[in-house]
Parts: C-alpha cells; sequence; structure tokens
C-alpha cells in the first residue's frame, strides 16, 4: 500500500513539473550560440521537453554550420537561435517557416513586441536584446582625472591620457579579430558617423566617401592605443585582457558583461567595472553601436509535429517571468516581467540614443565578409584609406554579382 | 603481374578513388561555371522589438521557381575564373594601363586577394619545401651516425612535431608569440620597442607561419630519409673510405645518389602539402596577414553568411592546376629515369 502510494506521489509531482507544456510527442534538436544567457533559455525550454527528444548544440561555429544543417531535409535542428544578421541567410534560402499559427494556439506568453515579422509572417521569436557599449575603469578613470567618455573622441584623449601617465601601455580594447568582429566594429562606427550601407535602397555599395574614410580613421586611432595583437583579438580575448587588469576602457558586447562581473578574478578590478552607455562619434548624436536580438527560428525542413514540439518548448522559456528574474544580470531579457538591473544599462542607453539595429538585408552579409578582410591593410598601415575602402567596394560587387544581388 | 590480376587488385581503390575523389573534382568543376540566380527582391514591412520599417527580402516565391527549373544556377562561363576575386582580368588591363612603372603595377596586383594569396602560398611551398628536405636529411643522417642504445627515444622525439595535431602545434606557437608571451615579450625588450608585435606585423607572421610549416614536416622526410639510409649499400661506403674520401664526399657522391628516388618522392609530397597551407593560418589566427590559396576556399564557405559555392569550386579548380603546373618538373624528371630504366 505505501509503495502505491509513493509511486502515485511521484507520478503527481512527475506531471505538475511539466504540465505547462505537456509535450507528448515530436523531437527538439537546438543549435545555438555559446553564451550564458542562451544556455539558461535552453535549460529553461528543456524544463518542459515532456515526452519529446530533446538535444542541444552550443557552439561559436553556430553560423558555419546553420545553413549547411538547415538546408538538410530532413533538417539536423528543429530549432536555430539566431540574431538579426544571422536569420538573413536563414531567409534568402527559405530555410525557416512562419510560426504564426503557433504563436496564436501556444504563445499566450509571449509579448506582441517579441514577434520578428517579415510582411506579416512571424519568422522568430526574440527573448533578449543586445549590443556593444563602453564598460571603464572607474579607479583608473579618476586616478587620471578623466570623466567618463561620452563619445570617442573622449575615448582616444581619456586613453592617450592614461598612456601618457605611464599606468598602462594599452589602454583600450575592442574586438579587432580580423573577420566578422573587425567588421562589425566597422559597420558600428560607420553607423555612429550616419552612414549609409548601400545607395538608396538597392543592393549598390556606398561606403568610399568622407564618412568612410572618418570610420577608419577613428578605428585606427583606437587601434593604435589597443594591445598590438588587436588583430587577433576576439571578445573573449579582450574579456582576457581587461581582467588582467590592462585596460581602462573597453567596447564589449553588453551580453558578455555576466562573466565579467563575477566573482572570479582580481576584486578590485571588479568593483571598479563599470558599464556605461555605447559612445557617439563625429559629433554625431546616435550611438556608434547596433542594436541585436537574440531569438529563436524554426527549421522548415523538419516535420510539423517537431516544429510544433520545438515551438512549445521554446515559447515556455521565450516567456518565462521565472528564468528572467532568477538570470536577470545574464540578458536584457524582452520577457515581460523582467527588471533591468546595472547591465543592462548599455542596451537600455542605447535604445535612449536612439542607436539602429543591425541592418537586416540580404546582401548585408557580403559586405559584412568584404569589410573583415579588406580594411586589416589600413589598419596595419600598408594602405590608404581610400583605398581599402575602394578594395571593400569591389570584393563586395564581385560577390554580389556572383550571388545574383547585382 | 599479369594485367588481369593487376586490375582486380587494384579495382577497390581505384572505385573508391572515383568515387570519392574523382566525381567530387568533376562536380566541383561543373559548379564552377554557375553562378546564383539574379535575386529578386521585394519590398516589405519589417517589425522587430526595436520597431517596424520597410525594407527588402528575397522573394521566396519567384526565386523557388527559377531554381526549380535551373536547379545549378546562372551559367557564367569562365565569368568567376576572371573576375575581381580569382584572375582579375579586367583589373590587371586596367592597372597595367594606369601604372607608371613595373613596380607600381606588381604593388597593385599583389593587392588582389587572388594574387595575394598566390603569393603567400608559392613563397611557403619555395622555401619550406627545400628547408623540410635539407633539414630531414641532416637529421637523419647524424641520427644514423649516433649509438644505437640512445637512438630510439631519438627517433621518438624528432618526429613528435609530427605526432602533434597541426592545430595544437600552432596554437601553441600562437601562446608563444603573444605579445606577452615567452617569445613576443623577449622580442620586444631585445629590439627596445614596446609596441612590437609578431602577431600584427605581416613579415614577422609569414616568417612564424614558415618556420612552424619546417619544424612540423621535416620529420616526415626524416623518417623516409632515416628509412632509406638503413638500405645504403656498407660495401661502396667502406671502399671509398680507404680510397681517402671524406665525410662530404661520401655523402655526395655515394649516399645521396643511392637515395635520389626517395629525395623526388619526399620533394613530391612536401610540394603537394605546402600549396595547401592552411591549418597554421587558422591556428595563428593569421588571416589580416597571411592568406592562402585553401584559406580562400574555406573564407568563401564559411566566414560570409552566405556561401559562394561557385567561387569556391573555380579557387578549388585552380589550386588543382596550380599543384599539377609545381609538380610538372618532378614529374617530368621521374617519367625520364623510367625510361632510361627500362
Amino acid at each position: 500500500m505505501k509503495k502505491i502510494l509513493v509511486t502515485l506521489l511521484f507520478l503527481l509531482f512527475g506531471t505538475v513539473a511539466n504540465a505547462d507544456c505537456n509535450i507528448k510527442s515530436g523531437s527538439i534538436n537546438i543549435l545555438a550560440n555559446d553564451f550564458p544567457a542562451l544556455r539558461t533559455l535552453v535549460e529553461t525550454a528543456k524544463e518542459c521537453k515532456g515526452s519529446a527528444d530533446f538535444k542541444v548544440t552550443h557552439s561559436a561555429e553556430h553560423n558555419k554550420i546553420a545553413v549547411p544543417a538547415l538546408t538538410a531535409n530532413p533538417s539536423e535542428f528543429s530549432v536555430r537561435v539566431a540574431a538579426n544578421s544571422s536569420i538573413v541567410p536563414l531567409m534568402n534560402a527559405d530555410l525557416i517557416r512562419p510560426m504564426n499559427d503557433l504563436v496564436k494556439k501556444y504563445g499566450k506568453g509571449i509579448q506582441e513586441s517579441q514577434l520578428i515579422t517579415i510582411d506579416g509572417k512571424v519568422m522568430a521569436v526574440a527573448f533578449m536584446a543586445n549590443t556593444q557599449h563602453l564598460y571603464v575603469r572607474t579607479d583608473v578613470l579618476k586616478e587620471n582625472g578623466i570623466a567618463i567618455p561620452k563619445t570617442y573622441e573622449e575615448v582616444v584623449a581619456a586613453a592617450e591620457k592614461i598612456r601618457a601617465a605611464g599606468k598602462m601601455k594599452y589602454p583600450y580594447a575592442a574586438a579587432y579579430k580580423a573577420g566578422w568582429n573587425l567588421a562589425e566594429e566597422f559597420v558600428n562606427m560607420y553607423i555612429g558617423h550616419g552612414g549609409e550601407f548601400f545607395k538608396d535602397g538597392g543592393a549598390q555599395p556606398n561606403i568610399n566617401n568622407a564618412k568612410g574614410v572618418a570610420t577608419l580613421n577613428m578605428l585606427k586611432k583606437l587601434a593604435d592605443l589597443s594591445n598590438p595583437d588587436y588583430l587577433t583579438h576576439d571578445s573573449e580575448a579582450i574579456k582576457v585582457e581587461w581582467e588582467s587588469g590592462n585596460v581602462a576602457i573597453m567596447t564589449l558586447w553588453a551580453s558578455r558583461s555576466g562573466t565579467l562581473l563575477d566573482d572570479e578574478g582580481d576584486a578590485k578590478i571588479t568593483a571598479a567595472t563599470k558599464l556605461v552607455a555605447p559612445a557617439t562619434v563625429g559629433g554625431g548624436n546616435i550611438p556608434a553601436a547596433t542594436l541585436w536580438w537574440d531569438g529563436f527560428t524554426l527549421a522548415k525542413n523538419r516535420s510539423d509535429a517537431d516544429a510544433e514540439a520545438s515551438f512549445r518548448a521554446m515559447a515556455h522559456a521565450a516567456s518565462s517571468k521565472d528564468m528572467v528574474a532568477k538570470a536577470a544580470d545574464q540578458a536584457v531579457w524582452l520577457v515581460e516581467g523582467f527588471v533591468p538591473g546595472p547591465k543592462s544599462v548599455g542596451v537600455i542607453e542605447a535604445v535612449k540614443m536612439g542607436a539602429k539595429p543591425y541592418p537586416m538585408l540580404p546582401q548585408m552579409g557580403l559586405m559584412h565578409g568584404a569589410l573583415g578582410s579588406e580594411i586589416v591593410e589600413f589598419l596595419q598601415g600598408n594602405e590608404s584609406a581610400e583605398q581599402a575602402l575602394k578594395d571593400v567596394e569591389a570584393a563586395y560587387i564581385t560577390k554580389a554579382k556572383e550571388q545574383g544581388f547585382l | 603481374m599479369p594485367n588481369r590480376s593487376f586490375f582486380w587488385f587494384f579495382f577497390p581503390a581505384g572505385l573508391a578513388m572515383i568515387l570519392f575523389i574523382g566525381l567530387p573534382i568533376i562536380s566541383t568543376g561543373i559548379q564552377s561555371f554557375y553562378a546564383q540566380h539574379d535575386q529578386i527582391l521585394i519590398e516589405v514591412k519589417k517589425c522587430d522589438p526595436f520597431g517596424c520599417k520597410t525594407s527588402v527580402v528575397v522573394d521566396q516565391e519567384a526565386t523557388s521557381k527559377i531554381k526549380e527549373e535551373k536547379p545549378l544556377g546562372k551559367f557564367n562561363g569562365f565569368g568567376t575564373y576572371i573576375d575581381r576575386n580569382h584572375l582579375a582580368s579586367d583589373q590587371m588591363s586596367e592597372f597595367w594601363s594606369e601604372s607608371k612603372s613595373v613596380g607600381e603595377f606588381i604593388g597593385k596586383v599583389g593587392n588582389l586577394p587572388f594574387y595575394k594569396a598566390l603569393v603567400f602560398t608559392l613563397t611557403y611551398c619555395v622555401i619550406v619545401t627545400p628547408c623540410v628536405l635539407l633539414l630531414g636529411f641532416i637529421i637523419a643522417l647524424s641520427l644514423n651516425a649516433i649509438s644505437r642504445k640512445i637512438r630510439g627515444p631519438l627517433i621518438f622525439g624528432t618526429i613528435l612535431p609530427m605526432i602533434v595535431t597541426p592545430l595544437v602545434g600552432s596554437l601553441v606557437l600562437f601562446w608563444m608569440i603573444d605579445a606577452e608571451g615567452i617569445i613576443g615579450a623577449n622580442l620586444q625588450i631585445l629590439m627596445d620597442d614596446p609596441y612590437l608585435s609578431v602577431k600584427s606585423s605581416k613579415a614577422l607572421t609569414w616568417i612564424t607561419i614558415i618556420i612552424y610549416g619546417v619544424w612540423h614536416h621535416s620529420p616526415f622526410a626524416f623518417v623516409v630519409f632515416y628509412a632509406a639510409l638503413q638500405t645504403v649499400p656498407q660495401e661502396p661506403l667502406e671502399a671509398s673510405i680507404i680510397d681517402g674520401a671524406s665525410r662530404f664526399q661520401r655523402v655526395k657522391h655515394i649516399v645521396l645518389p643511392h637515395i635520389y628516388p626517395v629525395v623526388t618522392f619526399v620533394a613530391l609530397i612536401s610540394l603537394m602539402d605546402n600549396f595547401r597551407v592552411f591549418e597554421p593560418i587558422i591556428g595563428f589566427s593569421a588571416e589580416g596577414s597571411a592568406q592562402s590559396l585553401s584559406w580562400l576556399i574555406y573564407d568563401n564557405l564559411v566566414n560570409e553568411e552566405v556561401i559562394l559555392f561557385g567561387s569556391a569550386a573555380a579557387t578549388s579548380i585552380m589550386t588543382i592546376v596550380g599543384i599539377s603546373i609545381i609538380l610538372t618538373p618532378v614529374l617530368l624528371r621521374t617519367w625520364k629515369e623510367f625510361r632510361t630504366n627500362r
């Protein structure tokens, strides 16, 4: 009798934990980038997997895997956690499915503002926002009598002062690794200068102009104040530099702040680290930064049952008040019930200052790729700014022609 | 061996080669003549958490219709081969008429991605291959001369670079040359320049990759040469010692001619390997300063968010052509020797 009672109790608890989703069939396989907030989200989704199969791949190489993996039929993954830029190749190749019906049926907790709609079709559900903004060491700035910089011109002046004082050799850091990261810094700075990447809505490039030159010159000034190995430094590498106390001002993703401010490492540095608004540049009033969302998309080449199971699990996470309360310092959640903390300052300020979202255009990936490899020689001092921009446009045009955009 | 039994011996290997090497090369060749269809863009309203705006997307309905009719894409002939990112014929003639001197012309051509990669690939090949041959031979000779007791552990130590995974090997060196690594920091002190960076200087990056290449490939040459040295007949060597030949003369007139076919073999393999240099560029994060042909292919396939199949295919085919051209002299020589031997 006792045994039966215990079993019954177990059964009862078992059903309570999964009650809100109650997924009975299908399989869920998620592809996502690798940072703490995404791990939390996926863990939350797993809570309500029910009897569905559940697999996840967290990888920093997610961009390289996504298109081939989703092109296969049936596709390897049922869910791809994407951002403004990485959703574009998926849409270009028609690899993700609209989820209006699923949102209507199962998306009760999802807010209207979380939906990414293209021509009325819901292609993704966003759950967090991200941007790159300034991080400063208040102790170093105070010691040298420097106010918190608001523009990149002030960043340069401040870094030069810190270097002149003999305090630090390389006071500034940003992810300048040749390739995607470097191109992203260009995109930020160019948008900060008020630049447009393409001529009036078409696919013709439009960066070889005064704004482009000013952008490159600013990047070069900042690079000269960075560790000389900057062309090999990604977000992780500059975080290490920061934690070793080599850097006083840094431009970094908001989503990376979590591990920067945890208990590990030098307590003095952690205490003096402050997250502030992104800087403007060249007298502009919008920040030299782009706004990003991270959201989930559903693979097209996967059965409807899998899509449904995947949506229900992901929607549970993307609307979980419990998760955003517990992981409030991991990200700026777009989920209802999120109370922004001190780590959300960067993103909130960026939105207030009118920062622009990263351009979600079909040909933007080609421009980004061309930037990442062609502006390196300018930073190395082997090429003029005009020549570098001319090279970017030429490389972009060639690729855009091959892809049928021009 | 009768031709018939040779055929059946060779058949499984041949079949695998056709299936896994031959057919993919043919498919790559075909792919290189095609480009993507013209993109049909439509203006739509896009909304995200930061607001709504009108902008363009690819019209999937129209695109899928065209794709169904012609799945390979738009026929482009040699269009991809001669565009700016490959042979750049238009740019070449433009530069030629623009430039005042040959030096200026070469400078401009060296700025084009394909030629930039070709210059690095060839430099790497031309320096690393002879160094590997020489170093491998010297190590083999010296190890062959020392006492048998310590030879075993020494051989193991020598082939260690080949056992270490290329990526791991290059990462170890990468950390050592960091501005705060043991080599990087000491170089800064030695040169008295706090801003010296091995990783951001093009010349130093090239040197690092080349040294790494020699370090990684020498054991292969050593192993083959060492094996060949065991077959050198002792009688002529002893006779030459009696005749008063110096060590150098013995190596030059007896050892080298004897192992000559093996040298050709190692040279062939090294050339092929070095022409496809790739891992160290990734391991050293050296994309900014050094690009090889293989890296260009990789870049076209993964670095862009859009995959450029046509571009990658064209570069692949040109790499195959390049390897064939480089190997021609060695192959011709082997063929001649083969004929005279008969």
